[in-house]
């Protein structure tokens, strides 16, 4: 019964946590853009959290930095279980344009686990809200 | 009692990786530095490898925000390097998305602004007229960020009638919105109250530390690239410099809302005045030998690419000074004697663009605190030095 209750709460209301690790800022505004009246993901109960520790979703844009790296790990670590990482961007994918640049490890997924990849450079909005969707789809079955 | 405050890469007040230490005397800050790094992805180095061409892709993901911004900084260069002219329509063409790019820059700064003083309903107000410029911009280039417009010798777009109609109309409801805006950034006292007096920056001050952009317009300075220095067709479109004399935080949003309107000036005047003609001119594969700095009037201030090439087609090196690095240390003087409550206030205000800025490799030596930055050869020779002749740990000493 009570586990019943939480999976549904998880499902109503996934809060997200919006972490750049050296993205060029175009995936970060998209996002912003997502939560503003055009798109306006709130209505599905996604609100964005300022802190790890209250987040059920990290949203991870930009690939991962040598310098990002231990931060990632560690904001991955505070986040409460269960957690997911949807990657935003061609960046977050697989290192995009920067890839082979002497500072960039290459996709979050060298780093953390992903669960969803949304790809584009930089990805719409309504990209952002189909990837939110598809990992709600994912939780419930 | 003098304490020492993190915040930051990853924190609530900030939208991007940046490390700041404060040192505080109860709730007013003394001191302030910043860390920075997080962001570095090794651009320049990357430019090397790649064509003329292929730079301006890169160039264009320096930074989101100001996409538009880098291109036209980094093709104006190459133009002048390869001795070509772009046709005139291709030129306004450029322009036009430039300004187009400030307005949907200036509304985005307007709505953190809010956000960051508390006054939500704003932030959401300007994200949703935002929207219409990124409409506009999806229309005439494709994408809603990454424009992608710029080539080397004009643009890869051209402009129908209809387009031009589409622009005309939403100009206007943009007018009207920004209309609201000016009168509601301007006179509802509690938003007025939360930005009036805070992070003071003093004209000689500004000009001192060599702020750029609305930072130093706002402590009323009339200094702008498009006027002192005029690039594309800046020199034939009627516009004026706006500037603010408060030298706070709100003058820096009464600046920003003047240039709005300057801006659908600008966008209307070229609009009515596109020339026909070709948008583009065949560029060569190569460069010849030569340096060249090119300037630019970001939304955020002036950027400057210097590009150096060798007879390939390849750059020998990409150099990138944007506008935000050059506002790091006029915020670190705003920071000084306010309050904690203001850092993200006074951090917004300069409109930071940090995945524009991180260029620079800075070591600290963290034993001493002392700081330097050295190139990367010296840097190489000091790490041989080291390591010469001794046998290598496998644990690193702590604290490192």
């Amino acid at each position: 019964m009570l586990n019943k209750l939480v999976h549904w709460s998880r499902l109503k209301s996934p809060w997200i946590l919006h972490l750049n690790t050296g993205a060029c800022n175009a995936c970060d505004i998209e996002v912003v853009a997502a939560l503003t009246p055009r798109f306006d993901v709130e209505r599905f109960g996604i609100l964005l959290k300022a802190t790890p520790r209250h987040a059920d979703v990290i949203i991870c844009t930009g690939p991962a930095t040598r310098q990002m790296k231990d931060r990632l790990i560690r904001i991955y670590e505070q986040t409460p279980d269960p957690k997911f990482v949807i990657a935003v961007g061609a960046c977050a994918m697989s290192g995009c344009v920067y890839r082979g640049a002497y500072n960039v490890i290459g996709g979050i997924d060298q780093v953390i686990p992903v669960d969803v990849y949304v790809p584009g450079c930089p990805v719409r909005p309504d990209a952002v809200i189909d990837g939110v969707v598809k990992l709600l789809n994912k939780l419930k079955g | 009692m003098k304490f020492q405050i993190p915040i930051g890469p990853q924190h609530p007040a900030l939208k991007e990786p940046i490390g700041l230490r404060i040192t505080v005397e109860g709730e007013i800050i003394r001191d302030a530095d910043l860390r920075l790094g997080y962001n570095h992805r090794g651009l320049e180095k990357l430019a090397e490898q790649k064509t003329w061409i292929q730079n301006i892709y890169l160039a264009e993901r320096i930074c989101g925000i100001c996409s538009h911004s880098h291109t036209t900084c980094y093709v104006q260069g190459v133009e002048k390097l390869m001795e070509l002219e772009p046709p005139k329509r291709g030129l306004y063409i450029r322009t036009l998305v430039a300004e187009l790019e400030r307005v949907h820059s200036h509304l985005l700064w307007l709505g953190v602004a809010g956000h960051e003083a508390g006054f939500d309903s704003f932030f959401m107000y300007t994200w949703r007229d935002r929207e219409i410029v990124m409409d506009i911009l999806e229309t005439i280039t494709g994408n809603r960020v990454h424009y992608g417009i710029n080539t080397i010798g004009g643009v890869r777009r051209d402009l129908d009638e209809m387009q031009v109609k589409h622009i005309l109309d939403s100009l206007e409801i943009l007018r009207k919105r920004s209309e609201y805006y000016r009168n509601l950034g301007t006179t509802e006292p509690s938003f007025v109250a939360r930005l009036a007096g805070v992070g003071y920056l003093s004209p000689e001050d500004a000009v001192a530390l060599c702020a750029v952009g609305p930072t130093l317009r706002a402590s009323g300075i009339a200094r702008d690239v498009r006027k002192d220095d005029p690039y594309a067709v800046y020199e034939e479109v009627p516009f004026e410099v706006c500037t603010a004399d408060t030298c706070d935080v709100l003058g820096r949003a009464v600046v920003r809302i003047k240039e709005l309107f300057q801006s659908y000036n600008i966008i209307e005047y070229l609009l009515k005045n596109l020339p026909a003609g070709p948008i583009a001119v065949r560029a060569p594969r190569r460069a010849k030998p030569n340096e060249v700095v090119s300037r630019y009037e970001a939304p955020r201030g002036e950027n400057i690419h210097y590009i150096k090439s060798n007879g390939t087609d390849k750059p020998e090196r990409l150099k990138v000074r944007a506008p935000t690095l050059a506002n790091y240390a006029a915020t670190i003087k705003m920071l000084k004697n306010g309050f904690i409550a203001d850092v993200p206030l006074i951090f917004a205000a300069i409109d930071p663009c940090i995945c524009c800025a991180e260029r620079a490799v800075s070591v600290v030596d963290a034993r001493s605190g002392e700081e330097k930055i050295i190139p990367m050869n010296t840097l190489k020779q000091l790490s041989q030095k080291i390591s010469y002749g001794k046998e290598k740990k496998r644990v690193a000493e702590w604290p490192l």
